[in-house]
């Protein structure tokens, strides 16, 4: 009996990773490792001005004085930066203005991804901003969008275009101070999307950043800037894949959202990198600071995230709950399968006066996985009123993976309302062969019930962000269950 | 070649960790037929059930099992549900965030694909449920809730012969579905199973009291001791058993006082 339930545990788990290929595609690299010529290089290769620069350097300076923090519940094999390419950019016109200039293999490759890069050929209404390694490939729907004076495109144009918006929030939320792996992405970052809504105005399609890292050795950084103004909305979504390789890959994102008064941000990843392969090897080192800060009054944030990829996440979306009577959401589901780990989390730091916070977080764990969810609440003296529910659960799917809970709540204010549940539970025998009674196969069984646990955070997902996770929690399941 | 057998099991033997349950038993069940397998505890009468349904806690070590004359041991679970093959469970099974309706969607999808069928319309699924809730007399709240989550004792055996309506099985196996019910949910799971009784349809009642027999009539009653069936006759069988409990049957098949007292449950 038990080598049978291990047999289809291994059978579900051995899911195969479908993005994994690898694009011919000639491209422009830099010399592997880190200098402040390095740093210098990046920004000469695009074109930045001076006080970009000079923010990078500061960047690098203090990085050079940080240590990797070492408090995550994972064990992260040593990365050395000086063998990682920090700039690879398929080689091609900066920012091609229509689709004929991009490249036919680029546009294969996020076709080949489910991205078709031609508008006229996506039956949603989801603009793409598309980035290959460190740059921005092509971002769809510009145009549709400027009508209503929307910015949407990639970092480097932003820069560029719209540099007094990009200087009054760049570094706002995620100083370049913060930590270790947002120092480093502060001082090497390539690339990335820029977004801004302006006053009262509600966009009207999703938005999107399709994430792809090709070439090997390279580290892809990239920053994400998203701001929306007044009374403003916006729904953002956010994929990544990366091909199969078996050494491992550092991938350092920032993401940093400003919502101000009245403005609603909603921020929707669905993270698929390359988890490595059955024994561990290989894989994106997903180090990521996200942050949002609700700025103004009755603005809210909501992070809505499926994580499935990666050999190793650290991220903990978090939300600066800083406007009187705003709102932060955290919905997460982790999937660690194999030799997987994940220690992820959020924090809701309530500043404001009757600020609420809301913490769903699924931990899902198989075969040698190790999932820890890790989340700080800290209500400050001068949040009154402030309110926050947190629940934690995980499930286990075997008895060789772990689930680990790291909850602190800090509270400074005796008019705070804190609440924390926390389950564990285990996918029995007993569930699957009811359902196996039913005429389900064991396979169907186990996409059943991890739907079903994971629903309440699908739920909150864009409609075709939600099919596309359902189908990826099964698939990365696969092999897992018995 | 078909068998005028739904059912034949011969000369079975079964064991759970290397201790034999059922020790040489045999059954006949043609189509249409209610068979009720009554017996102390730890006779192996839900061991049986374990075995029909392919649960793989338990090892077949010797004899035959045909379904429609085909060799059912070599049949995956989900394979003999597909096939026809329904348990009422004795203890249903609570899985939280799986809705009545999706669990059941499913089931009945996985059975019509098995016959080559077309999966049901959302519409035509639904008109089924509500016609079938209807024929069980199970409150509607309860299949908008997750499976047997939450659900009292009762609610969950109504919800097992509620699911039995729907998948409308060739071979249900009611396995102790009257244990913990009052004497309402008695009659309704009674008539439930009576409404889907149909000259295709077969029942083996597995019971260890008498009371749900008054509701459901049996064509045969068989007695299980020890991992055999020691006496089988008619209804009225379960009568006598009710009047004179089940020692004077083990002194008739002479039976060793030690394996009466086993009480083994499953």
């Amino acid at each position: 009996m038990e080598n049978d339930q291990d047999k289809v545990l291994n059978e579900v788990t051995t899911g195969e990773y479908k993005y994994g290929f690898v694009t011919d595609i000639e491209t422009d690299v830099i010399p592997k490792g880190l200098s402040e010529d390095v740093v210098r290089l990046i920004s000469a290769k695009k074109e930045e001005p001076e006080w970009m620069l000079e923010f990078r350097l500061k960047a690098f300076r203090h990085w050079l004085t940080m240590k990797m923090p070492a408090w995550a519940n994972l064990k992260i094999p040593e990365i050395n930066y000086q063998d990682i390419i920090f700039y690879a950019a398929p080689r091609q016109k900066p920012a091609p203005g229509s689709l004929s200039e991009v490249d036919p293999q680029l546009i294969k490759t996020f076709d080949k991804l489910g991205i078709p890069l031609e508008e006229q050929k996506r039956l949603t209404g989801v603009a793409v901003d598309a980035v290959m390694d460190s740059i921005s490939v092509k971002t769809t729907f510009r145009e549709t969008l400027a009508e209503l004076g929307i910015i949407f495109c990639s970092f480097s144009e932003a820069v560029r275009e719209h540099p007094s918006l990009v200087q009054k929030y760049l570094a706002s939320v995620v100083p370049y101070t913060d930590n270790f792996f947002a120092t480093l992405n502060s001082a090497v970052f390539s690339d990335g999307s820029f977004c801004y809504i302006p006053k009262g105005v509600r966009c009207p399609m999703e938005l999107s950043t399709y994430f792809r890292i090709n070439t090997s050795n390279t580290g892809q950084f990239e920053r994400t800037l998203l701001i929306a103004d007044e009374e403003s909305y916006v729904s953002y979504l956010e994929g990544c894949t990366a091909p199969m390789r078996d050494e491992n890959q550092l991938h350092a994102a920032v993401v940093e959202i400003v919502a101000e008064r009245g403005a609603e941000v909603k921020y929707s990843t669905v993270q698929n990198w390359y988890p490595g392969d059955r024994d561990g090897k290989g894989g994106i080192l997903n180090f990521v600071t996200k942050r949002g800060m609700c700025k103004g009054d009755d603005s809210k944030i909501s992070w809505t995230q499926v994580e499935t990829g990666s050999a190793i996440t650290w991220k903990y979306p978090s939300c600066i709950l800083r406007g009187n009577n705003s709102t932060g959401e955290f919905y997460s589901v982790a999937v660690t399968n194999n030799y997987q780990q994940a220690d992820t989390g959020t924090k809701m730091i309530h500043i404001g006066k009757n600020t609420k916070s809301t913490i769903v977080s699924k931990g899902i764990s198989a075969g040698f996985g190790q999932n820890s969810y890790r989340g700080l609440v800290k209500v400050l003296g001068k949040a009154e009123g402030a309110r926050n529910f947190s629940q934690c659960d995980s499930l286990l799917l075997g008895d060789k993976c772990g689930a680990h809970t790291f909850p602190y709540i800090e509270v400074d204010n005796p008019s705070a309302i804190v609440e924390h549940e926390a389950t564990t539970s285990r996918i029995g025998e007993d569930q699957i062969f009811y359902c196996n009674q039913r005429g389900i196969s064991t396979e169907d069984a186990i996409g059943l019930i991890v739907n079903g646990y994971a629903r309440e955070v699908i739920n909150k997902l864009p409609m075709e962000f939600a099919v596309e996770a359902q189908k990826l929690l099964q698939i990365s399941l696969e092999g897992s269950v018995g | 070649m078909k068998s005028e057998f739904l059912l034949q099991i011969k000369d079975l033997k079964a064991s759970i960790d290397n201790k034999s349950i059922i020790k040489g038993l045999s059954l006949e069940v043609k189509p249409g037929e209610i068979h009720a397998i009554m017996g102390p505890n730890g006779s192996g009468k839900s061991t049986l059930a374990n075995v029909l349904t392919g649960r793989d806690l338990v090892t077949v070590t010797d004899g035959s099992v045909t379904f429609e004359g085909r060799n059912l041991l070599d049949m995956s679970p989900e394979e003999r549900a597909r096939e026809g093959i329904f348990l009422s469970f004795q203890y249903p099974i609570e899985i939280p965030g799986v809705s009545m309706v999706n669990f059941m969607k499913t089931a009945i999808n996985e059975q019509r694909k098995h016959r080559g069928l077309e999966p049901l319309s959302a519409s035509e699924f639904l008109s089924q449920m509500r016609e079938k809730k209807e024929l069980v007399e199970i409150d509607s709240a309860l299949t908008n809730r997750s499976v047997n989550e939450g659900f009292s004792g009762g609610e969950k055996k109504k919800n097992e012969i509620f699911q039995m309506a729907m998948l409308e099985p060739r071979l249900a196996l009611l396995d102790e579905t009257d244990s913990g019910l009052d004497i309402d949910a008695l009659r309704i799971v009674a008539n439930g199973v009576n409404k889907i009784r149909s000259a295709d349809t077969s029942v083996i009642v597995i019971t260890h009291y008498q009371r749900l027999l008054d509701y459901i009539i049996p064509d045969f009653v068989h007695v299980m001791f020890d991992g055999r069936i020691v006496k089988s006759a008619g209804p009225e069988l379960a009568l006598e058993l009710e009047k004179r409990g089940y020692d004077w049957i083990r002194k008739e098949a002479d039976i060793a006082e030690e394996s009466w007292i086993t009480d083994r449950k499953l």
